[in-house]
């Protein structure tokens, strides 16, 4: 079948309002590390009142020439008293200096958390008295008609922000809710199927976002919802609540809810020496784990399975503990993968620690510390290592390790006092 | 030197340090789950919660007052990169 051309003109959305963004059918990879199958949109759109219009969003700068010829289709630049960014990504921001330049009434309102970026996207003359900061409760007024503001930041960058146009039930959702899924149908009710776009987006843009997702949900599940429109992919028109429960259930802690405290073991071991460690930090950890508190405890062996089936482990577990021998100087390469897969998931503020053994000179352990710190993970209890063979000492040293963990979950870590000089 | 103490609850551990120490320079060195971003006070991504001790701190800078203000920061809040502790004991919490 042959889609149709997208017409040059607006698209009407709903009464005075219309899509004025631009499609990008051939995009094949958006950002490094998205897949585009289908393309992308940058969506962007117009709202009339009786005393203004305001436009929420623009496009990607090389799609400039669309999206003004839409907009000079509905509307003089005089008009325009209000221009929105939900968020300053540079794929929704492109537009946006020749749009003040050509729009001279218009004040650009976007939300406190992209004060200290506007300066780096744009220059500062081009701003100038024309930027106004808005949070949720506020309102730009449009005459007949207003526009309230939700700050929803993180989706997916800190200053992101929700725009609701309560006159007519829209909620222009920057890139919450969005997908890359180009269709010059542009209605969720009339393109095809794009169910795998939007999981697809959600498990790589907001997934590592997972709070912050929930804490908007909250805001927007108490919304008179008529019509979800966001940044990228189709306008979901027919049953938007559909999918607010989708991003529901997959920003959902799914297996022992959050009330549980669990622990992932992973190792990887040549000869048993780094298995029989970490069964004894298994050991350890369920020593402290009563049913007073427990800690759900599991051991998995990083060369028995796939990366991703891991990753959703880790985006579970409260503590992540790995453990690795040291060839040539190095962790190896299975820890490597497993810990370069995980920027689609929350890592901030979970423990983390490190062992194995070791033949000449150990780096492994001191190396992966490094990363789980760099991936933002706290690391307060010294890794253990073992030279060859371990001993009984070193297998007390791993049980006590699990042991603190469990401690350290359960909310009753074993205090410990410090001078600066002696850890600097 | 004077000193001052900062006690990180979450990880059990208190750390001695001169006075004038800010949080960034410790917290990291124990392990403590205060997390970073840009480490200028600009992301307030380390937003920490002062859990008692917050006379102790050194007054925010106008900044760091107007990170807090935008990211809606609640009382006894404070950015682990900027703030400094000046005496006394200090408990502090990841926000």
């Amino acid at each position: 079948m042959t889609v149709p051309a997208t017409p040059d003109g607006a698209v009407p959305v709903a009464p005075r309002v219309h899509w004025i963004g631009a499609l990008d059918p051939d995009l094949r990879r958006f950002d490094i590390i998205l897949r585009t199958a289908n393309g992308t949109s940058y969506n962007a759109y117009a709202v009339r009142g009786s005393q203004g219009v305001a436009i929420i969003d623009t496009v990607k700068i090389d799609f400039s020439e669309a999206f003004f010829g839409r907009l000079e289709s509905i509307a003089d630049y005089d008009e325009i008293t209000t221009v929105v960014l939900n968020h300053l990504e540079p794929d929704h921001s492109g537009a946006l200096p020749e749009l003040l330049r050509r729009a001279r009434r218009a004040t650009l309102l976007v939300s406190p958390q992209a004060r200290l970026m506007l300066n780096g996207l744009f220059d500062p003359a081009d701003l100038a008295g024309r930027v106004a900061f808005v949070g949720s409760g506020d309102r730009a007024d449009l005459g007949d008609r207003q526009l309230q503001f939700l700050n929803t930041p993180y989706l997916h960058w800190p200053d992101t922000q929700c725009t609701w146009l309560a006159a007519e039930g829209i909620l222009f959702s920057a890139d919450f809710l969005g997908c890359h899924y180009c269709d010059s149908r542009l209605f969720n009710d009339a393109v095809g199927d794009f169910r795998f776009s939007f999981d697809y987006y959600y498990r790589h843009i907001m997934r590592p976002f997972g709070s912050y997702v929930r804490d908007a949900l909250d805001l927007i599940e108490a919304l008179p919802l008529r019509v979800v429109a966001p940044a990228h992919g189709p306008i979901l028109r027919r049953d938007p609540l559909e999918y607010v429960a989708r991003y529901r259930a997959l920003a959902a802690r799914t297996v022992y809810g959050a009330a549980t405290k669990t622990l992932a073991v992973f190792y990887v071991s040549a000869y048993g020496a780094t298995r029989r460690m970490a069964e004894a930090v298994v050991a350890g950890a369920e020593s402290a784990s009563t049913a007073a508190g427990e800690v759900r405890i599991s051991l998995h062996d990083l060369e028995g399975g796939e990366a991703a089936a891991f990753v959703d482990l880790i985006e579970e577990a409260d503590a992540l503990v790995f453990g690795s021998p040291t060839i040539n100087g190095d962790a190896v390469k299975p820890v490597w993968d497993l810990l370069s897969s995980l920027t689609v998931v929350d890592l901030k503020g979970k423990l983390g620690a490190a062992f194995g053994s070791y033949g000449w000179s150990g780096e492994a352990v001191p190396m992966i510390e490094e990363r789980l710190r760099r991936l933002k993970l706290r690391v307060p209890l010294p890794g253990v290592r073992a030279r060859l063979a371990p001993t009984g000492n070193d297998f007390a040293a791993c049980h006590d390790l699990g042991r603190e963990i469990s401690l350290q979950l359960l909310g009753r870590p074993t205090p410990r006092t410090f001078d600066l000089a002696q850890i600097s | 030197m004077p000193k001052a103490s900062i006690t990180f609850q979450d990880i059990g551990v208190t750390v001695t340090v001169p006075a004038g120490t800010r949080l960034i320079e410790v917290s990291e060195k124990v392990g403590a789950g205060i997390v970073y971003g840009c480490r200028e006070g600009e992301c307030c991504t380390c937003l920490t919660r002062i859990v008692s001790g917050h006379e102790n701190l050194a007054a925010p800078s106008v900044l760091e007052q107007q990170v807090l203000r935008d990211n809606l920061a609640p009382r006894r809040h404070r950015l682990a990169c900027q703030a400094q502790v000046l005496g006394g004991c200090l408990v502090v919490q990841p926000a």
